[in-house]
């Protein structure tokens, strides 16, 4: 290995230094907010908004994009909260069926070559029309267990001179670090990504795109699921289009996380920064007290910022 | 045979028999009743899908990854900056569709000027402008339902022998595209990039211009629209984009339009747009509950673009 590029190294620190500068900038207008009970409550929504972010990820990694996911983790909400808690099998069953078809969406799109913007679109009013099927009338409740397991509070660790570790952060890390093994770590991984980045040179080498399509749609499909789960037991009650936003703020995400939207390159841990950060940012506006109306806007707002900051360090790294 | 052969090829005649099919299934259910009420109706809600479709269709053409999300923003932001200009007085009009065009303009610089000084994906630039965008409509609105001026709901409802008069100003802004379209050096440059953007560009096209251009024009439609049907449907809200992000993109590859780039195709957006109305219409017609009918306009979609998509594979 060189020494890493000046540019490089900066792009590669962007996600986190943004998450940094905003945890500053919230320190300043509300020092108690920076303790273990004030991460607990910024970050708790970011665990369902991280898995989000994941699983957008895995769809972009392959090229593609996913504006179901929203809808289909609105779906999971609405499933475990009715079929999970009362049919433990049927609810079982039925998220496992979501993953297939997360899959056989994977198949289809290689196969006949289609825009996975409108497929996926497409599959938002299937997801949604599910839920509501699922679940006419907001309600439902959040299985005990996920419950729990939301509310869980790590020990203090002894040689740390008693520091907690709030469970969001230690959510997100284990998260990341799962995520980043899987594609950054193994040999399959950078298949994966390769089939995003050079798709004819992986064909070429033998591997079949339409399995690495599969698996990474049924990977989303997963992690989808899994931020369903992790959204009811925050929030005990369940309804349709609860994480209609979660579509938008996941592919914000993985842009924020320092991913390109083609070719492969993304990267996991920073998709991870890149969902904190978005989730801070809700607590940073609420801090303002800039009104909910401009909530959405501000976050477009970050979004634009980094990508010019990012802008910026490209041109820095490539001189004319 | 070959004439037969040359009719199924044209990709955008299968939205017209999709169109024809649903409306068919649609009074058949009613055993016949209120098929004409059906296609009025039809045909005044397709002429909004067909205007930000055109633009829609112009930037996807420009090739792969080119494509605007910020359409329903720039439908609610124009729409309700119009209503509130307008103020309900009918001397306000022409005056209140500048101010709409204007949030158009104003709103397809941004997008392009982030596509050009960020370097990033189409997709993203127009997706997080219309964050900022949807919340600038949402702060400035507040919310209120402004009435339009009455001339302007007049002349979106008015109606000539069944016929919307709205849907025949746009049939005419259509033509008129689809000649801007295959006839001008702008459009042919709008293909030529789609088919290959650097061979165009060797040839001496003006590439970024071009691209700025098509995204100024989608959103300047986008801004029409979004006046148009706050005239037509008693005001502007903060919702009225919201359908149009599945409608703009639905209707240009069912229309036939290659969603690669390069190949674009104008007739079908009416098919696609007629029907997109009539498998709605027609799911509320056999009384389906909420959930069902998303579901099954989710699953119809797919179908089409699974069916439509695979022709284009196979040439």
């Amino acid at each position: 290995m060189t020494a890493v590029s000046p540019a490089r190294f900066l792009r590669a620190i962007l996600p986190a230094l943004s998450l940094a500068i905003l945890l500053i900038a919230v320190y300043h207008l509300n020092p108690r907010a920076i303790s273990p009970l004030g991460f607990q409550l910024m970050f708790n929504l970011a665990i369902p908004i991280a898995l989000a972010t994941i699983a957008q990820m895995c769809v972009i990694t392959v090229n593609d994009l996913d504006l179901s996911i929203g809808a289909y983790v609105g779906f999971v909400v609405c499933i475990a909260a009715t079929w999970l808690q009362e049919i433990p099998v049927l609810g079982l069953l039925a998220l496992i069926g979501g993953i297939l078809v997360y899959m056989l969406l994977g198949a289809l799109i290689h196969l006949r070559k289609l825009p996975s913007i409108v497929v996926t679109l497409g599959m938002s009013f299937v997801w949604l029309g599910l839920a509501i099927l699922v679940l006419p009338t907001p309600g439902g409740q959040s299985p005990g267990w996920l419950a729990a397991l939301m509310k869980y509070k790590p020990p203090p660790i002894p040689f740390l001179g008693g520091l907690v570790i709030p469970f969001p952060i230690l959510a997100a890390v284990v998260i990341a670090a799962v995520a980043h093994v899987g594609l950054m770590n193994t040999s399959y991984g950078s298949i994966l990504r390769g089939s995003g980045g050079n798709p004819k040179a992986i064909e070429r080498a033998g591997w079949s795109l339409l399995k690495t399509k599969v698996t990474m749609f049924g990977l989303a499909g997963f992690f989808g699921m899994l931020a369903g789960l992790a959204l009811i037991g925050l929030t005990t009650s369940a309804q349709a289009n609860v994480a209609e936003r979660y579509t938008l703020l996941s592919i914000a995400g993985v842009i924020l996380g320092g991913g390109s939207f083609v070719g492969g390159r993304v990267s996991p841990v920073g998709a991870v920064i890149g969902a904190m950060t978005l989730t801070l940012a809700a607590s940073f506006l609420a801090f303002m007290r800039i009104p909910p109306d401009w909530q959405i806007g501000a976050q477009g707002a970050i979004l634009i910022i980094v990508l010019a900051l990012r802008a910026i360090i490209d041109r820095l790294e490539k001189p004319i | 045979m070959t004439m037969l052969r040359r009719i199924a090829d044209k990709p955008w005649l299968w939205s017209f028999v999709a169109a024809f099919a649903t409306w068919l299934a649609t009074i058949a259910f009613t055993g016949g009743q209120g098929g004409e009420q059906l296609l009025t109706a039809a045909f005044t809600f397709a002429t909004f899908f067909v205007i930000v479709g055109i633009g829609q269709m112009f930037v996807i053409t420009l090739g792969p990854g080119n494509v605007d999300l910020s359409i329903p923003a720039t439908i609610t932001l124009a729409g309700s900056v119009a209503m509130k200009v307008a103020d309900t007085q009918d001397s306000m009009i022409l005056l209140s569709l500048v101010a709409a065009l204007a949030c158009g303009l104003a709103v397809g610089v941004f997008n392009y000027a982030l596509i050009l000084i960020l370097r990033i994906p189409p997709i993203i630039a127009t997706l997080s402008s219309s964050f900022v965008v949807l919340s600038t409509a949402i702060a400035y609105g507040r919310g209120l339902r402004i009435k339009p001026p009455p001339m302007l709901a007049d002349f979106t409802t008015a109606q000539v022998a069944g016929v919307p008069v709205l849907a025949i100003c746009v049939a005419f802004l259509a033509a008129v595209m689809g000649v801007v379209l295959h006839r001008t050096v702008y459009g042919r440059s709008v293909i030529a990039i789609g088919q290959n953007q650097r061979a165009a560009a060797l040839a001496g096209i003006k590439v970024e211009r071009i691209r700025f251009m098509t995204y100024v024009l989608s959103a300047m439609l986008a801004a029409l629209c979004g006046y148009l049907f706050s005239g037509f449907s008693g005001g502007s809200s903060l919702s009225m984009g919201e359908q149009y992000l599945l409608a703009s993109i639905a209707v240009v590859v069912i229309g036939g339009t290659s969603v690669a780039g390069g190949n674009a195709n104008l007739p079908g957006l009416w098919g696609a747009a007629l029907f997109l109305f009539l498998v709605q219409s027609m799911l509320n017609t056999y009384q389906l509950s909420a959930g069902l009918r998303y579901l099954a306009t989710g699953l119809i979609i797919i179908a089409v673009i699974v069916l439509a998509g695979g022709e284009k594979a196979r040439r």
